[in-house]
C-alpha cells in the first residue's frame, strides 16, 4: 500500500493533532501518543511504529524549538549540545538493541510507561 | 560534575528513545532541571532542540533497519502544529484538571491496548484493509 487514501489522512492527521496538542498542553505527547496508535489504529508493528514517530518528532521538535529559540530565546544552546552527544550515542545504542528484541517487549515497555504517565497526570500538576 | 551526571542521564534517555520511539524529554527535561538547575521553561525549550537533533539521527538509523513510513511521519509531523494549537484553545476552555484526567484514560487505553497486544497469541493475521506498508516501502 503506497498511496495515501483520505481515510488513511484523516487517522494519521487525528494522530498528528492529539500528538500536538498534548505535547503542547503537558509537555509530553509527542512519542507517546503516536507509537501506541500507530500500533493499535494502523496495525504497525512495534519498529515501524517507533522508526515513524521519531521521523514525525523531528518535525514538531524542530518547530518548538525554533519557536523557543527564535521568538522566545529559551533555548540554552551550549547545554543543548553538550547534552545532545551522549544522547545521540544512546540513540543508536537503543535503535540497534531495539532491532535484536522482540517487537511486543517494545510494547510491554511502553504499556508500563502510559501507566506511569497516566498515574502522573492525575497524581501531579 | 553535575555536568557528567546530565550527560549520563541523556546517554540514558537517548536510549530508550532509540527502544521505544519516544523523544526522551521525559528524561531530558529533569536532567536539566533537577541536576543543573536550569528553570523549567530553558528545560524544556533545550530539550527540545535536543530531541530534534537526536530524532534526526535516530529516524536515520531506523530508517536503515527500514522501519520508518515517511509519508505517514510527514502527515503526522506537519500537521502537528495544529494540534498545539487547538491544544491552547482548550487549555482556555477546560479546566486543567479534566484536561489532565481526560490524557490520562486516553494513556490508560492505550496501555490496555499495547498489554493485549503483548499477551494475546500470534494467529490472527492483520486485516488488509488495515494493514501497514512494508517496512521495506518507505526504503529506496
Amino acid at each position: 500500500m503506497d498511496r495515501l487514501d483520505s481515510r488513511r489522512i484523516w487517522s494519521l492527521a487525528l494522530i498528528g493533532t492529539l500528538a500536538g496538542a498534548f505535547s503542547g498542553l503537558f509537555g509530553v505527547g509527542g512519542g507517546t501518543v503516536i507509537v501506541p496508535m500507530l500500533i493499535a489504529f494502523f496495525a504497525y508493528g512495534e519498529r515501524l511504529a517507533t522508526g515513524t514517530s521519531l521521523a514525525a518528532i523531528i518535525v514538531i521538535a524542530l518547530l518548538a524549538a525554533l519557536m523557543q529559540g527564535g521568538l522566545y530565546g529559551n533555548v540554552d544552546i551550549e547545554t543543548g549540545l553538550i547534552l545532545t552527544g551522549p544522547a545521540i550515542v544512546g540513540i543508536v545504542i537503543g535503535t540497534a538493541v531495539q532491532q535484536r528484541i522482540p517487537e511486543k517487549a517494545v510494547s510491554l515497555i511502553f504499556a508500563f510507561l502510559l501507566i506511569g504517565v497516566a498515574v502522573e497526570m492525575v497524581v501531579g500538576g | 560534575m553535575d555536568i557528567l551526571l546530565a550527560c549520563i542521564l541523556c546517554l540514558i534517555g537517548g536510549i530508550i528513545g532509540g527502544l521505544i520511539g519516544v523523544g526522551g524529554g521525559i528524561v531530558f527535561v529533569p536532567a536539566m532541571t533537577i541536576v543543573l538547575g536550569m528553570g523549567q521553561v530553558n528545560a524544556l525549550s533545550t530539550s527540545l532542540m535536543i530531541i530534534a537533533l537526536v530524532s534526526i539521527v535516530g529516524t536515520w538509523r531506523q530508517y536503515g533497519y527500514g522501519n520508518v513510513n515517511l509519508k505517514d511521519a510527514a502527515v503526522i509531523g506537519l500537521l502537528s502544529p495544529v494540534g498545539v494549537l487547538i491544544g491552547v484553545l482548550i487549555s482556555n476552555a477546560v479546566p486543567e484538571r479534566a484536561l489532565r484526567i481526560g490524557f490520562a484514560m486516553l494513556a490508560l487505553y492505550m496501555a490496555y491496548r499495547l498489554l493485549v497486544r503483548v499477551f494475546k497469541d500470534d494467529d490472527p493475521p492483520v486485516p488488509a484493509d488495515t494493514a501497514a506498508p512494508e517496512p521495506g516501502s518507505a526504503g529506496p
